[in-house]
């Protein structure tokens, strides 16, 4: 063990941090776009629009079928054209924000579907615009499995930004690569991936919490 | 107050086109109870969601209170629909608002202000019984009470129809008895007329002035309920009438609740 140890892993997870935050909410809100929309456009949902649901659905798979580590590579002159750089965590974001979108949308998708077809009809039967029945129906009643969802999404994320900084993208990751791959340094390596579980352990007990915490408001225990 | 006219529906599936409803006539007045029976996949309910346009039929018209529902689309519809409350088998409450915000909602929907709103939702919930559980959240209901608070809901704006597809079909006998009678008193307090969808003879005869029997897809009979049950022609009714009295023959405990 040498003493840089401390604080080459605190700068690490430091920019661990910062990726994950931010791709989390770019993602996020990408994602729920496309979640949304893939579950109203389709024949029978609350805003009919089939041949947008068909267009959105192909992209959406096509992206997915991208392995990740080659996105990133297909969205550095992406990166330089919003931030300037195609290195570094800040670059990293935009790989992982639209990396990560179409899997949450995905997500998301699939937790809006849960909600059953016999309370929107309710909502329907009653006069109400599509607008109010995803924001007052759909998406409340679907918040427990969203957020189950979205905890999925955000580890996932957290492991993408560790495969990102195997190409420049600093943070956890790349110290792995960087010191414990090409330097031998196992005490580096064994760091990283220990905080990468704490991360990934808290990630999972907030989210745990947090839908539970929603159901119990409701008094529904699983 | 309802008319429907030559209205015809069928539904695309991978096995070609399936015919539900074959040229449906009804005429049901203002202020009656109105009872559609008939047997697993006669139509029923397809049919009554014609008549709020969850389902739009293939060819015909249905008018409600004077309005030819089925030319509206959009806004139009939206508001035609606050005349005509529903309530279902399943309940359909929000799981994620309370009984205050479940009944609350299609006020909101309306425009009502605040201070309406919860005027209007305490004088409902007072109607249907439910004034201490305006705070709860409806997984703590029970099945009947589940329905009070459907029924509340659909009656929150003061609509002139309500529909009921088999909504006491998820109840007990007891219960049911009791969702029954708060429908027949808030026919008779509100004057709003009920179109009511069962598969069981005790609820027409318990509430139903006319009814009429739908049989793969056609209405094959129909009249005051009196007549169906003392004379009933179509093969559908005649076996309701059969299953009925034998259980009736049966005189379970049950049975002699409802009966009363
Ligand atoms: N969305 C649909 N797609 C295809 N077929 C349908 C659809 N909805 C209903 N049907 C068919 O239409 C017919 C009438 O169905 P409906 O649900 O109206 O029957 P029902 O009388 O309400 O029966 P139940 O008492 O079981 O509720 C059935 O043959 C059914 O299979
Ligand atoms: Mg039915």
């Amino acid at each position: 063990m040498k003493e840089d140890m401390v604080e080459l892993l605190w700068t690490g997870l430091q920019q661990t941090l910062y990726m994950v935050a931010w791709s989390s909410v770019f993602a996020l809100l990408l994602g729920s776009l496309l979640g949304v929309t893939l579950v109203v456009t389709e024949k029978g949902g609350v805003l009919p629009a089939p041949r947008v649901n068909g267009l959105l659905s192909t992209a959406i798979n096509g992206v997915r079928s991208i392995p990740f580590i080659i996105l990133i590579v297909l969205l550095l002159p992406l990166s330089r054209l919003i931030v300037g750089t195609s290195l570094g965590p800040t670059a990293a974001i935009v790989s992982l924000s639209i990396g990560a979108a179409p899997f949450l949308g995905r997500i998301i998708e699939s937790s809006l579907r849960e909600v059953e077809p016999g309370k929107i009809e309710a909502a329907k039967s009653v006069g109400a615009h599509p607008f109010t029945i995803i924001a007052q129906v759909i998406i409340p009643e679907a918040l427990p499995a969203l957020v189950r969802g979205m905890t999925i999404a955000v580890i996932s994320i957290t492991e993408f930004t560790a495969v990102a900084g195997a190409i420049g993208a600093g943070g956890l990751g790349s110290l792995a690569i960087r010191f414990g791959y090409q330097r031998f340094r196992t005490d580096i390596l064994i760091g990283t991936v220990l905080l990468i579980i704490l991360i990934v352990q808290i990630l999972q007990w907030t989210g745990d919490y947090v839908s539970r915490a929603i159901d119990r408001k409701r008094c529904k225990s699983e | 107050m309802i008319a429907v006219k030559h209205l015809n529906k069928s539904y695309a599936t991978r096995a070609g086109q399936v015919s539900a409803l074959q040229d449906i006539n009804l005429h049901i007045e203002k202020g009656e109870i109105f009872g559609i029976i008939g047997a697993s996949g006669a139509g029923k309910s397809t049919l009554i969601r014609c008549l709020n346009l969850l389902e739009r039929p293939d060819t015909g018209s249905v008018e409600v209170g004077g309005v030819a529902i089925t030319d509206l689309k959009g806004k139009q519809l939206r508001l035609a629909r606050r005349r005509i409350g529903m309530i279902f088998q399943q309940f359909n409450l929000l799981e994620a608002k309370t009984v205050y915000g479940n009944v609350a909602f299609p006020l909101r929907v309306a425009g009502f202000s605040k201070p309406e709103t919860k005027r209007r939702v305490a004088e409902i919930l007072e109607l249907v019984g439910l004034s201490d559980k305006a705070d709860v959240y409806p997984s703590q209901l029970s099945g009947g009470q589940k329905q009070r608070v459907g029924i509340a809901r659909a009656l929150a704006v003061e609509p002139a129809v309500l529909l009921s597809d088999e909504a006491t079909s998820a109840l007990d006998p007891q219960t049911t008895h009791s969702i029954l009678e708060l429908l027949q008193d808030i026919n008779r307090k509100l004057q709003i007329t009920i179109v009511l969808i069962t598969h069981e003879m005790d609820v027409l005869r318990h509430i139903c002035d006319n009814a009429a029997v739908i049989e793969g897809g056609r209405i094959v009979e129909s009249g005051p309920v009196e007549q169906l049950f003392y004379r009933p022609e179509s093969e559908t009714a005649k076996q309701f009438v059969n299953i009925f009295n034998y259980y009736k023959d049966g005189n379970t405990q049950e049975k002699a609740v409802i009966m009363r």
